[in-house]
């Protein structure tokens, strides 16, 4: 991904998880999407900010990565479902790989993602860490 | 619904570094044009399932180079992609032309060069079957979706990693007795658990390899058909459904919507239920895959697959025995050929030339998934 475009266009969401909220049926997206999928052409669509804390749905560890992510390994990947709804996928930091478990609680931070090489673009973006009780 | 396969083609799975990619699609056709008995210029048309010629082989265009090199020009030749998927596509978009009248006989293909570039090429190739933006950007692998999958598998119906293991032990044992496939070495359960960690909780030996190769198969219509033989194979049922590219949208992370609606089409056009299946090719790219599919596909309840596999019931001489052929883990994963060459292995058993892995069938079915779901492509063949 090392077109700015590209990147640019999606970094309020990827900053500050904005989604997208259907204003005929109320559901929220995340990832966003332009057009309800229930409500389709009948609905108008508006941005909505999201609080960026959920409940871990699934994860893997992942050991074998692309060369981007392979400073990482072992990392933490995971299904998150936020208390508004919406579930996505992120990567779980200051996490043991022992640790994590479904159902555990997590809360968004702002992180470093990846990185075009030692003089590109260094990308940003959501990750998320357990709540610590 | 009823369209004949008249012959049926392919070439060794495997790392064919002697063979090119346009090489690979004119022996498989070529195979399978001799298999029906049909001249070449008998052929009206191509369909080829490819998934990323651009990136394996920095060659798009690519349905122009196949009918060039089959020395088939002018017909027209037509690429249809759907990542892991395509070949499944392709199939039925060529059952479409002729169950619509614009053509008697067809070739439909599917073929995958990937070994010309380096693994971490192929792998990140593969990659781009999820979602760029919200899955792959972030850190996601493609094995890394299915262990999810799994994970949460095992976490509603209490799968275990040793019944995860045990697909692919089946597999190889099958691939043994295929002279096409990639491998044909047995593995027991112990060589997965001990293998490498890809994305826990899968291993190397859960996961389908790199290959290259290519299937094509010869449908014609039921009219065309009696011309070439008395005994064809027929596709009597098509399904075909998409749902969210990106895994995390999905309403269920363990059940598979797109093969179900699939499925339902395919069951319902060919007058059919889950019982009557007695022979099946599915998706096992990885080893939750196979597992998943044999649920959603209804040959067992959701949440007993995993048992289902323990208990030896998609073994042949099982009650419904599970890719034969080796499945994409042991015969190996061409991805865009997958979806025809399935349809090869049900062709073989339906007419009884599947030779050490011969199962006793009439019916059969094929499943292909495109990326961790969110496309699928269901067949059903019978004997004619
Ligand atoms: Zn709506």
């Amino acid at each position: 991904m090392s077109n700015v475009p590209r990147f640019w266009r999606n970094l309020k969401r990827r900053y500050n998880l904005i989604g997208t909220k259907c204003l005929n049926c109320n559901e929220l997206y995340f990832p966003p999407r332009q057009l309800c999928p229930k409500c389709r052409r009948a609905s108008k669509i508006e941005d909505v900010q999201l609080k960026g804390r959920g409940e871990v749905l699934t994860y893997t560890i992942i050991h074998s990565a692309p060369k981007r992510f392979e400073g990482q390994t072992p990392y933490i990947m995971a299904i998150i479902q936020l208390e508004e709804g919406p579930k996505l996928t992120a990567q779980i930091v200051d996490c043991d790989p022992t640790e994590i478990d479904i159902g555990m609680k997590v809360e968004m931070v702002f992180r470093r993602i990846q990185e075009d090489g030692d003089a590109g673009l260094i990308y940003y973006g959501y990750k998320f860490r357990p709540i610590a009780n | 619904m009823k369209v004949a396969i008249i012959g049926v083609g392919l070439t060794r799975f495997g790392e064919l570094w002697e063979t090119s990619f346009s090489h690979l699609f004119v022996e498989a056709g070529a195979n399978a044009l001799r298999d029906a008995g049909v001249d070449g210029k008998d052929v009206e048309a191509i369909f080829v399932g490819n998934m990323s010629a651009g990136r394996f082989v920095d060659q798009e265009h690519i349905s122009c180079l196949i009918a060039d090199q089959a020395g088939l020009n002018p017909i027209p030749a037509t690429r249809i992609e759907a990542a892991c998927a395509s070949g499944g596509h392709a199939l039925r978009q060529g059952i479409m032309s002729i169950l619509s009248g614009f053509h008697d006989l067809v070739v439909v293909g599917g073929v995958e060069k990937m070994t010309d570039v380096m693994t971490e090429s192929t792998t990140q190739t593969l990659a781009t079957a999820a979602d760029q933006e919200w899955e792959a950007f972030l850190g996601m692998t493609f094995p890394g979706l299915y262990a999810m999958m799994a994970r949460r598998h095992m976490y509603e119906f209490g799968t275990t990693r040793e019944q995860l293991a045990l697909v692919s032990v089946k597999n190889h044992r099958n691939a043994i007795h295929n002279p096409y496939a990639q491998y044909h070495v047995e593995i027991t359960v112990d060589d997965v658990l001990n293998s490498p960690i890809i994305a826990d909780p899968l291993r190397l030996l859960d996961c389908s390899p790199i290959t290259d190769g290519a299937a094509c198969v010869v449908l014609a219509s039921e009219r065309k058909a009696r011309e070439y033989t008395d005994s064809p194979i027929y596709i009597t049922g098509s399904g075909q459904a998409t749902s969210t590219l990106s895994l995390h949208s999905r309403k269920q992370i363990p059940v598979v919507d797109s093969t179900i609606n699939a499925a339902k089409e395919a069951y319902k056009r060919a007058g059919k239920s889950p019982k009557d299946i007695q022979v099946a090719e599915v998706h096992d790219a990885f080893t939750i895959g196979e597992i998943m599919a044999i649920e959603n596909l209804g040959f067992f309840n959701i949440g007993e697959g995993g048992k289902a596999t323990e208990e030896g019931e998609t073994e042949i001489g099982g009650k419904i025995p599970v890719n034969t052929s080796g499945g994409l883990k042991a015969k190996g994963h061409p991805v865009g050929a997958t979806g025809v060459a399935q349809a090869v292995e049900i062709v073989l058993q339906l007419r009884g030339d599947a030779k050490g892995r011969q199962v006793d069938a009439d019916i059969g079915l094929t499943h292909n998934v495109g990326g961790s779901g969110g496309t699928a492509v269901v067949h059903i063949y019978e004997k004619g």
